[in-house]
C-alpha cells in the first residue's frame, strides 16, 4: 500500500534531481503494479506490450498509456460502486469525451495535493475569490466537467467568492461594483479558464470601458492556450491586456491535465512552468519515443503519483513542450522547469475553455 | 442558540439535509455532503462562528466530528 500521507508530508518544490527519481519510481512502479492487479483491459495492454516490472530501474522506463485512451475505453481500478466522483475531459460534439473514475481516496489526495502546490504560491491564508466564469458550470453535481472541477478546486483558496458571470455567460457589472467595494483595498484572488477570462471578462471591460482596480490582485488560470494561439495571442500579450483594463499584474499560468487533476504544473514569477515533487515531466521524441534532452521540442508526458482508482499515472499527452532547466530555476524552486509549445498537429482541439469556444 | 446548535444549523443550512441527519456525519456519505456541498458546509460555519478557517482545515475537515476537534483551534467549544 502507498502511504499517501507520507508522501504529502514533503513540501512540493522540496526534493532535488536525485531524491525526486528515488520518490517518484518507488510510488509510479508501485502504482503500475496496483492497477496490473485491479484493471484488466490495463493488465492487458502490459501483456501486450511485453512489459516487464522486475528490472525497472526509473520511472522513466515504466510504460506509458496515450492520453486518448480514457476516451476509447473504460479505464478503472475501483469497483463500479465506489465511482463517487466522474470528471468527463473536454470533447467538443462529435468528438468522444474522457471519463476518469474517482473514489473517495483519489479525490482526497487531488484536493490535498493542489491545496499544497497553490499553497506555495497563495499561502493559506484564504483571499476573497473572483471567478471569472459562470455558476452554471456547476450545476450538474455527480458529474462535473474539468471546467467544475478546476474551479471547485481552487476555492479552497477562497473566501466570499463571487461568480463574475451570470448563467448567459455575460459580466454581471453591478455584482462585480458591489464585490469590489466590498473588499477595496484588500488581496483579491481571481481564477479562471485563459479562453474564458479572454473573451468574456477582458473583452467585456474594453467594450463598456468599466475599468475595476485590481492592482492588488492575485489570478490564476489554466486550461491551455489553443483557442487563444489560434488567434494569435501570446501569452505576453494576454498579460498586457489585463493591465490594461484591469490594472492586475500578478498573474500566473498553469499546465494541468483533467486526467490528472491535482497534480497541476503552476508558472512562476520568471514565467516557467514547474513540476512539483507530486508529478513529472518527460519530455518523448515523437518518433521512437526515447528520451529527449534538456532543451529540446517533444511530445509531453505527465507522470503523477495521485491516480489510484484509475490507471493514468503515466500519460503521454497530445502536447510538444520542453524541458528548460532543472533544480536551478531563479525562482529556487526545485524540479524541473518547462514550456508547453502547443498541441501536436492533427490532435483534436481540446482543453478546458476551448471545449466552450466550440460550442457547448 | 448554543455553539452545538449553530454546529449542527450549518449543516443543516450549508447542506440542505434534515437536522437529525446531522450528528456523526461523514464527507462524502451522503450525495449533499459532497465537494460542492463541502464549500457551502465551510462558509456557514465560518459565518456562525465569525471565523475563517485554514485552506488545511478545510482540507481536513472530513466529518463532523472532525470539524469539533478543528474548531477548537479557532477558540470555538462545541
Amino acid at each position: 500500500m502507498i502511504d499517501y500521507e507520507k508522501c504529502l508530508e514533503n513540501p512540493p518544490y522540496s526534493l532535488g534531481k536525485e531524491e525526486k527519481e528515488a520518490f517518484l519510481t518507488k510510488y509510479l512502479l508501485e502504482l503500475t503494479k496496483h492497477h496490473k492487479e485491479s484493471c484488466r483491459p490495463y493488465e492487458k495492454i502490459l501483456e501486450a506490450e511485453n512489459v516487464n516490472l522486475n528490472n525497472v530501474c526509473s520511472y522513466e522506463e515504466l510504460p506509458f498509456l496515450p492520453v486518448r485512451m480514457f476516451k476509447d475505453m473504460e479505464l478503472r481500478s475501483i469497483e463500479e460502486e465506489e465511482i463517487k466522483k466522474t470528471i468527463t475531459s473536454s470533447g467538443t460534439t462529435g468528438q468522444q469525451v474522457s471519463r476518469i473514475y474517482l473514489d473517495q481516496k483519489t479525490s482526497m489526495l487531488q484536493t490535498k495535493t493542489l491545496t499544497k502546490i497553490v499553497g506555495d504560491f497563495l499561502g493559506n491564508k484564504r483571499l476573497p475569490m473572483l471567478i471569472l466564469d459562470s455558476s452554471a458550470v456547476l450545476k450538474d453535481r455527480k458529474m462535473f466537467s474539468a471546467r467544475g472541477a478546476g474551479i471547485l478546486g481552487f476555492s479552497i483558496f477562497g473566501r466570499d467568492k463571487m461568480y463574475a458571470l451570470n448563467e448567459n455567460m455575460e459580466l454581471d457589472l453591478e455584482g462585480l461594483q458591489m464585490f469590489l467595494e466590498k473588499h477595496k483595498g484588500e488581496k483579491i484572488f481571481l481564477f479562471g479558464f485563459t479562453f474564458m477570462i479572454w473573451q468574456y471578462f477582458c473583452s467585456e471591460l474594453e467594450r463598456t470601458g468599466f475599468h475595476p482596480d485590481l492592482s492588488k490582485g492575485v489570478l490564476i488560470h489554466g486550461g491551455g492556450w489553443k483557442k487563444l494561439d489560434s488567434f494569435h495571442i501570446s501569452s505576453k500579450a494576454f498579460k498586457e491586456k489585463l493591465r490594461q483594463v484591469c490594472g492586475i499584474s500578478e498573474v500566473y499560468d498553469y499546465y494541468g491535465m483533467a486526467e490528472q487533476t491535482g497534480t497541476i504544473y503552476m508558472e512562476c514569477e520568471y514565467g516557467h512552468l514547474h513540476a512539483s515533487i507530486f508529478s513529472d515531466i518527460l519530455i518523448r521524441r515523437p518518433g521512437d519515443f526515447s528520451l529527449a534532452s534538456i532543451g529540446e521540442e517533444g511530445l509531453i508526458e505527465t507522470v503523477s503519483v495521485l491516480p489510484w482508482s484509475y490507471p493514468g499515472h503515466l500519460l503521454l499527452t497530445e502536447d510538444e513542450g520542453v524541458i528548460l532547466g532543472e533544480d536551478d530555476c531563479p525562482c529556487k524552486r526545485k524540479g524541473k522547469y518547462f514550456k508547453v509549445k502547443g498541441r501536436i498537429r492533427n490532435a483534436e482541439l481540446r482543453g478546458c475553455s476551448d471545449t466552450y469556444a466550440e460550442g457547448i | 442558540m448554543t455553539n452545538r446548535e449553530k454546529y449542527i444549523n450549518a449543516f443543516v443550512e450549508g447542506l440542505e439535509i434534515a437536522e437529525d441527519k446531522v450528528v456523526g456525519l461523514e464527507y462524502q456519505a451522503i450525495p449533499e455532503w459532497d465537494s460542492v456541498g463541502h464549500m457551502s458546509l465551510v462558509a456557514c460555519i465560518e459565518d456562525a462562528f465569525e471565523i475563517m478557517m485554514d485552506t488545511d482545515d478545510i482540507v481536513d475537515f472530513s466529518s463532523y466530528e472532525k470539524g469539533i476537534e478543528i474548531l477548537k483551534k479557532y477558540d470555538v467549544e462545541i
